[in-house]
């Protein structure tokens, strides 16, 4: 089971209403590469993947719930204040007819989230390239987000999210090693 | 803290420091999930494991329970539900 912890991974501070980059955040909310999509990736493969990296794999997904929690205080600090036609001038007009202010699972295009963002083979060969994959095109949407805000306090949140994707797309590569390992023991000649 | 009442500057420090522990025990789990036979590492996650619990007890002491289910204690009345949400401060 999951217990919920009533804090921030770590601190998110906003300088300014800003509902133009709070459209643009919303990617890594509900778009194809964000935390949504991770958390759900990894703890659905889970269950099928060898022993020595369910516990990886459970640790990481839990991990990206805490980012997909700063990514929802982003986008809440930068609208709360905002006024309809400040949110008609970012291109959130039609998310304001459909949600008000609330928070939707959806890309910075405005394009649904879906389960066919993620995949699970059943192969951990290929669910955990996969999962590499996944981190260094977050770690990528990390970096366009940081050069298209000038906030410092924000940028400050996404750089802590980017350097979190470095380290989880190296450790699965060193999961993808020890399953490598493993198998050139059971080899029988 | 009362509901609604912005945050005290000792507040956000304390916050800090149990952000800052945590993010310590965040790295040496995942690390520890692909190199199990660190022994250092071990010893290293267990101490901070402890220092960990020490912090947020006290946190816990002036600004309420952190977890709930039974992992906090809870003063009169319930105070779980009570603001600020961590998207609040």
């Amino acid at each position: 089971m999951w217990i919920y912890e009533k804090k921030l991974q770590y601190p998110v501070r906003v300088s300014k209403c800003d509902p133009r980059m709070a459209k643009y955040l919303i990617e890594q909310y509900g778009g194809a590469d964000g935390e949504l999509s991770a958390a759900l990736r990894y703890l659905n493969q889970r269950y099928t993947i060898p022993d020595k990296v369910i516990g990886l794999l459970t640790d990481i997904g839990t991990e990206e719930f805490a980012h997909l929690e700063m990514i929802a205080t982003m986008v809440y600090k930068l609208t709360k204040d905002a006024t309809v036609e400040q949110l008609e001038a970012a291109g959130l007009g039609p998310h304001y007819s459909n949600h008000d202010r609330a928070l939707f699972y959806n890309n910075a295009a405005g394009v649904p989230w879906t389960a066919t963002y993620i995949q699970a083979k059943g192969d951990p060969i290929a669910d955990l390239y996969e999962d590499i994959a996944a981190e260094e095109k977050a770690r990528a949407t990390y970096q366009w987000l940081i050069d298209q805000t000038d906030d410092v306090d924000l940028q400050d949140s996404l750089k802590f999210l980017r350097e979190r994707e470095i380290v989880h797309s190296l450790r699965f590569r060193e999961a993808v090693e020890l399953l490598k390992a493993e198998q050139e023991t059971k080899k029988v000649f | 803290m009362s509901a609604g009442n912005k945050p005290d500057e000792a507040y956000y420090q304390l916050l800090t420091e149990l952000q800052q522990l945590d993010f310590v025990l965040v790295e040496l789990t995942l690390y520890l999930d692909t190199h199990p036979y660190d022994m250092q590492a071990v010893q290293q996650f267990n101490q901070f494991a402890q220092r960990r619990q020490q912090v947020a007890q006290v946190y816990e002491s002036r600004y309420g329970p952190l977890l709930q289910f039974g992992h906090s204690f809870s003063r009169y009345p319930w105070d779980w539900a009570n603001t600020p949400w961590p998207w609040q401060v």
